[in-house]
């Protein structure tokens, strides 16, 4: 495995990073009928993208402020794929030969039910993404719809889930990104969170996992006693 | 001060406003054709406001919202002034949006309104082009209609904040090959400048080069490949685009 540290802003990771929401099966399964009535009128046609903004990027082991008026935080355990050559309207075999590598993602979350606007209160709080602790090859990881996510609440795995339960794969996911919006060396998309991420809170110290990644964990404290 | 970021001579330069034209930071002055403009500022975060001026969030058949309306746009849709925009084959409404941007000076944490204007670096001409037709009910406007590439012209200049004596008084015009199409002011904003750095400072650091587009006033307009799309905001300047078809 060949694996370097990544730090938010720094030379690897010194783009944009993107979630995608509804690329998890489940997550559709659990909307059901409900995303063709109001306010969602249909399934959307493309990938559906957010931000998760350069306030919320912190590397491993720093400490995430919950601010005082969110209670309990969603531990979004996922998958990040960081980009080494631009894409713009590109297929899946290019898409793929883009990656630079992977990453753990922990997109800290306030619970939310609405999907109907852009989450900015819910999802870009500052220190709401940890990312890291390292970059590990492509190339060492072949066939990332093998891989497990494992998502930590003090020590204890909360919830797991499969990588081949994504909606669409992440080369695919890539391809389909760019027919709208070119990604660049340097962003890091979100593969997709399960809607079963557990809940944690102040005080509480999550984590996650997938196999040959490593470990990304970081502790939530109330806003304020960081001493950031 | 006006500044500006250009390409000429073979790299990426710093120019300044001067009587018209662009001078280099050698003395040259060269006329605004001469150069390639890129977007003034190269920003962390795109923050930007849907239905901020009542008059547009009836045109387009909504209420005005009770709290700022917020999406997020990525980099890779900033182009600089006279650069070109695609409109996709499939395309049945795409719009322009003329937009005074914001931009961030410094840190910016629990800023109160009165002393917002402190945070502010400057401000520029935005055109926040839409493609209505593509609108879809998650995450909306999502970035399939919001943050296509190359559907943020953004320019000319970064204006120091210090040269704008009130900017919540400005006037917009919009043309479209030479025809006035979109007219407003500022101060027809629902939720003024000062508001809105309070507003995303109580939940998110803003840092400096964060850009806040603050939405546009009634006018948008259907425009189609060929068509020379200037966004003018008083004082900041004149934003120059031109629609092309997107190849397929």
């Amino acid at each position: 495995m060949t694996s370097v540290t990544l730090r938010p802003g720094g030379p690897l990771l010194s783009g944009a990073v993107y979630g995608c929401l509804l690329n998890v099966q489940e997550e559709l399964d659990r909307l059901g009928d409900a995303i063709n009535q109001a306010p969602y009128h249909g399934a959307p046609s493309g990938p559906v993208l957010y931000v998760k903004t350069a306030n919320t990027q912190i590397a491993a082991g720093q400490p995430v402020p919950i601010p005082s008026d969110v209670e309990q935080v969603r531990v979004g355990a996922a998958l990040g794929v960081v980009i080494k050559d631009t894409l713009t309207r590109a297929g899946v075999e290019q898409a793929r030969s883009a990656i630079a590598g992977y990453t753990l993602v922990n997109d800290v979350t306030v619970p939310h039910d609405s999907l109907f606007r852009q989450p900015l209160k819910q999802k870009c709080r500052d220190g709401f993404c940890p990312i890291g602790p390292g970059l590990v090859d492509a190339a060492d990881l072949p066939d990332p719809a093998t891989l497990t996510v494992r998502a930590f609440v003090n020590g204890e795995c909360r919830h797991q889930w499969c990588l081949d339960q994504l909606v669409r794969p992440v080369a695919t996911l890539l391809a389909d990104i760019s027919d709208f919006t070119s990604l660049y060396p340097g962003d890091l998309i979100i593969v997709g969170v399960s809607p079963d991420a557990p809940l944690a809170g102040a005080g509480d110290t999550v984590a996650v996992e997938i196999d040959g990644l490593g470990r990304l964990e970081n502790r939530l404290v109330s806003e304020g006693e960081d001493a950031r | 001060m006006k500044r500006a970021r250009i390409a000429f001579e073979g790299r990426v330069q710093q120019a300044w406003e001067d009587n018209g034209r662009v001078r280099l930071s050698d003395g040259r002055r060269l006329e605004e054709t001469e150069v390639v403009w890129l977007p003034p500022v190269m920003p962390g975060t795109i923050l930007a406001l849907g239905l901020n001026y009542a008059d547009h969030a009836a045109e387009i058949a909504s209420q005005a919202p009770e709290e700022p309306m917020v999406f997020l746009k990525g980099a890779n849709t900033l182009v600089g002034h006279r650069a070109f925009t695609p409109r996709p084959d499939d395309a049945t409404n795409m719009h322009y949006e003329c937009e005074l941007a914001i931009v961030i000076g410094k840190l910016a944490r629990n800023v109160a309104r009165a002393d917002a204007y402190d945070y502010i670096a400057g401000y520029t001409v935005a055109n926040d082009y839409a493609v209505r037709n593509y609108l879809e009910g998650i995450y909306r406007p999502n970035f399939r209609i919001k943050s296509r590439d190359n559907c943020t012209p953004i320019g000319p200049w970064l204006v120091d904040a210090a040269d704008i004596a009130d900017p919540m008084n400005l006037r917009l015009t919009t043309r479209v090959n030479g025809e006035i199409t979109q007219e407003g002011s500022t101060r027809e904003m629902i939720f003024d400048v000062p508001f809105l750095i309070e507003y995303f400072s109580a939940f998110m650091t803003l840092q400096p080069g964060d850009l806040i587009l603050t939405g546009t006033p009634k006018g948008t307009v259907n425009v189609m490949p060929g068509d020379e799309v200037i966004t003018e905001i008083e004082g900041l300047g004149a934003l120059h685009n031109t629609i092309i078809s997107r190849k397929p």
